[in-house]
């Protein structure tokens, strides 16, 4: 029977694996609905360990969204490790949701959040343990639709053979319009079978069926055509934006596990979209135009989810938090409200300067004044003008020690390697900035055990974005890089000891890069990695290098190709590249523009603050940026825990 | 010189309550530490005025008395809370049920008697019911038999310190049997010692004596903790406090 709890029959199972916790559900303000009361049901999969999963603000959003519909119930499932996957396949147990331990194969759809793309061998053995048919072709009506929705949805070309549709943008209207179409098809008796269901689903904005288009090779390797296979689904598929945040206050009874988790906070998202043009940053690029929440919509969110929650920290989160227009207002009002109490706010990790050292400073005033982090991605002027995050040294190293006078004892930089034009030299300079920071920052604060840490990863080029026709950095580049930066820093005996250096080495990074920018040829590539084993590729226990390489040379070669014609070759400016009918709103023309711009070390201001540069997003979306000031403010009210 | 935090130092404990607690269904999957968070979470939501250590990161005043390991239910789980102002124990107890997930029920909240000695003083001893689904009752109640003969029987027992023999006989203060055809049932009282003696190795203690094997593994719940008796009873901790408590509401009434 449909919908039935596999618990009795998980329960033994539990009693052998590590941390059982993640498996059971029953968190706070987690929902179960009757089967029988709804007539779609949909899981939700976030593809990665249930400590990293669970505070996914875009999956908590939709399964509240979803749960409010009378017509639909959402349970959740995360990626199961080896061991209890081992255990299930011995004992008959299916990929089961943590709600209700419903069969994950039972639900009508299947949505898999992928914030990153090294989640795809995930959904393969999440699939496989369900007893769902890997390959979309294979699967008749009785099984789940599967949707890939996240930010890596905007190229799901990879795994075009394994889902049945991908959603593009905001998830929380579109979620709706999704069981709206799977209730008729129902209802009606199912007309027409799968192909019928997704033919109508394919016709809902914002909707992508692989199936229903077709891609042809040229010689050269690239992409000859994509062409549509039947004339009622749109030539290009668009994206769809949620304009007015303050009509979704989602999260409002946010997810509290009893299991540990990578965020012990809850988060507020206090605007959507950013506009800085940073040429690398992927989210900003795809989630345009800007649109804030009020000052009166944030505080009623922070104030309702501290109480369903019991947290002790909020994060004010965005791509960019500092830039919203009523920042410092939202900042003094809410440390007004909560002072006197064990409540901590924060920003995350944000630009460089002064203004953020204020508005931590006032954020901070329960007396949490650790750790501060900025990320000037950039180590030299030089590339910061080529990935437009500007700021000069001098600012930087000014910004930092003002954080350290304003007794900020650690501060985190990021930064990023392998960028488009870079050299040597340009990461040499985070060794030189390092140094200078602890000088002057032990000047200014009179303390010796003031701390800076460097955190540096590979960079990726991403789809839809002014570095889509990059190069990627070979994981050896980015490990030399990372050696000499190293070296430099230990160089200085005086000031080696207060900087810590945390990095990523390349060979992740350029798998990313190929499932980034692959085709629909990368697929098989994907399936014989978790064929022969693997899984959790985000964790360096897990991840094997060598299995991907093997796996990429044993199915490119025959079609010509191979791993660096996927990542280090850039691309030229007629290529059809994969994600073309995929339309982000962003002009082509625009990006190419852009990462012309890029190589002559051009930058572009914000569209916010100086006028429409017309990057396309919003004639073709019909949106408008939303930003305020709107010139309210706070209500006092009883707070949590005075 | 670290900063200090402004302002003045937290207010005192005035109040100290005693609760007593379950951890029932799936989540006997949770470990101390998930269960120490969504306490702590709890009370905050609960609203219960807590009072704080001081210095930079304030900790609310809780402390934990013997938690059951993971994988365990159990009946019988304790913690003492101080307050910064007076509470009604009963109003607590129902506030911070209210707020914690169902399977962590908040069952007894009473105020600590001045002067009545620790909550873990309290505490020698842990009763415990252990099913034993695919085990035959005459087969367990024979091994149970086996085992009571014996003074000392060692079993492997992973510890912090890696492997390590424990002797699982000693500390078993009684045990007896019961349960149904397809499920038997072990109920054992275990004294505390150190490194503990858990129902899992009382069962390895069982596959030693008389290679009992369960085919499935056994589902474990505290019932009790206290002092063991002369009579072999654990008794109630909380006992104590409650006494006291209705001896000093006796006397308000005499007057
Ligand atoms: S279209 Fe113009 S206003 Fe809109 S996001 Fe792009 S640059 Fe900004």
């Amino acid at each position: 029977m449909s919908g039935q709890s596999l618990y009795p029959r998980l329960e033994p199972l539990l009693a052998q694996v590590q941390k059982p916790i993640q498996y059971v559900g029953g968190e706070l303000n987690a929902q179960v609905k009757a089967w029988d009361d709804v007539a779609v049901h949909w899981a939700l999969m976030y593809p990665d360990a249930y400590e990293v999963g669970l505070p996914n603000q875009g999956l908590m959003i939709l399964y509240e969204v979803l749960n409010e519909r009378p017509d639909a119930l959402a349970e959740r499932t995360y990626a199961v490790w080896p061991d209890l996957a081992a255990l299930m396949r011995e004992h008959g147990v299916g990929q089961f949701t943590v709600d209700a331990h419903r069969a994950v194969r039972d639900f009508d759809v299947l949505g898999v959040s992928f914030a990153t793309e090294l989640g795809y061998t995930n959904l393969l053995e999440a699939l496989d343990l369900a007893g769902v048919p890997l390959h979309a072709a294979d699967r008749d009506e009785t099984h789940p639709v599967v949707v890939a929705g996240g930010h890596a949805a905007f190229n799901p070309e990879p795994i075009a053979d394994f889902v049945d549709c991908a959603v593009l943008g905001d998830g929380e209207q579109v979620v709706g319009d999704v069981t709206d179409v799977v209730a008729a098809w129902k209802e009606q008796g199912r007309p027409g079978g799968r192909v019928e269901l997704l033919a109508r689903l394919a016709r809902v904005d914002g909707v992508y069926v692989p199936r229903f288009y077709a891609v042809s090779y040229g010689p050269d390797g690239a992409i000859a055509a994509v062409a549509r296979t039947r004339d009622d689904v749109p030539v290009r598929v668009g994206k769809r934006t949620v304009m007015d945040l303050d009509e979704w206050p989602y999260p409002k009874t946010p997810l509290v596990p009893l299991a540990e988790s990578v965020h012990e906070r809850m988060s507020v998202e206090i605007f959507r979209g950013c506009t800085r043009g940073c040429r690398f940053c992927q989210a900003g690029m795809i989630t345009r135009p800007v649109r804030e929440r009020t000052i009166t919509g944030i505080g009623s969110m922070v104030d309702q989810g501290l109480r369903a929650t019991g947290y002790e920290e909020v994060g004010l989160l965005s791509l960019s938090s500092a830039d919203h227009s009523e920042i410092g207002q939202v900042a003094k009002e809410l440390a007004d409200r909560y002072e006197g109490t064990n409540t901590g706010l924060s920003l995350p990790s944000t630009r460089v300067d002064a203004f953020n050292v204020t508005l931590a400073n006032e954020l901070s005033r329960n007396g949490r004044r650790s750790g501060l982090t900025f990320a000037p991605e950039g180590g030299s002027e030089r590339i910061r003008r080529v990935i437009n995050k500007t700021v000069s040294k001098e600012d930087l190293v000014r910004t930092v020690t003002t954080a350290y006078a304003n007794g900020w004892t650690q501060v985190k930089l990021y930064f990023m390697c392998g960028l488009p034009t870079e050299t040597d030299e340009d990461v040499l300079e985070i060794a030189e900035l390092a140094v200078e920071v602890i000088r002057a920052g032990r000047e200014a604060s009179g303390r010796k055990d003031v701390r800076c840490t460097v955190s540096i990863g590979g960079f990726v080029p991403k789809p839809h974005t002014p570095f889509q026709w990059a190069g990627q950095a070979s994981a050896e580049t980015i490990d030399h890089r990372l050696r000499v930066l190293r070296q430099a820093i230990n160089a200085d005996r005086r000031t080696g000891r207060s900087i810590g250096l945390r990095y990523h080495d390349g060979q992740p990074g350029v798998v990313e890069g190929l499932l980034s920018r692959g085709d629909r040829r990368v697929g098989r590539v994907i399936e014989r990695v978790w064929r022969e084993g693997g899984r959790f590729d985000g964790w360096s226990e897990h991840f094997s290098y060598e299995r991907w390489t093997a796996a990429a040379a044993a199915e490119l070669a025959p079609l010509g190709l191979d791993l660096d014609w996927f990542t280090t070759r850039e691309r030229t400016q007629d290529e059809v590249l994969p994600w073309d009918h995929l339309d982000s709103g962003l002009d082509k023309e625009w990006l190419w523009d852009d990462w012309q711009d890029a190589l002559s070390e051009e930058e572009v201001a914000d569209c916010r603050w100086t006028p429409c540069y017309d990057c396309g997003v919003c004639p073709t979306n019909g949106t408008e940026i939303q930003i305020g000031p709107t010139g309210r403010s706070l209500l006092p009210l009883t707070v949590v825990g005075r | 010189m670290a900063r200090q935090p402004d302002g003045p130092p937290p207010p005192p404990t005035v109040q100290k309550l005693r609760l007593r607690y379950a951890k029932r269904g799936p989540l006997r999957f949770a470990s101390h530490r998930d269960l120490a968070r969504a306490l702590e979470r709890a009370l905050r939501r609960a609203q219960v005025p807590m009072a704080f250590s001081a210095g930079f990161s304030p900790h609310p005043k809780i402390s934990y008395v013997g938690a059951a390991p993971t994988g365990a239910a159990s009946e019988a789980e304790y913690l003492e809370i101080g307050l910064a102002r007076r509470c009604d124990p009963e109003q607590v107890r129902a506030a911070l049920d209210a707020s914690l997930p169902a399977g962590v029920d908040v069952l007894e909240c009473v105020e600590a008697a001045e002067g009545g000695g620790s909550l873990a003083d309290r505490i020698d001893a842990a009763r415990w019911r252990v099913e034993l689904p695919g085990v035959e009752p005459g087969v367990l109640a024979a091994a149970v038999d086996a085992l009571l003969a014996r003074d000392e029987v060692l079993v492997a027992k992973r510890t912090k310190n890696g492997l390590r023999d424990v002797d699982a006989r000693g500390p078993v203060a009684s045990a007896s049997t019961g349960g149904e055809a397809g499920c038997a049932i072990l109920h054992v009282v275990v004294r505390q010692v150190t490194p503990a003696v858990r129902p899992d190795d009382v069962v390895a203690a069982l596959a030693a004596v008389a290679d009992l094997r369960p085919p499935s593994p056994p589902r474990a719940v505290r019932e009790a903790q206290g002092r063991l008796d002369g009579s072999g009873t654990v008794a109630d901790p909380l006992g104590p406090d409650r006494e006291a408590r209705a001896r000093c509401q006796g006397e308000h009434a005499a007057v």
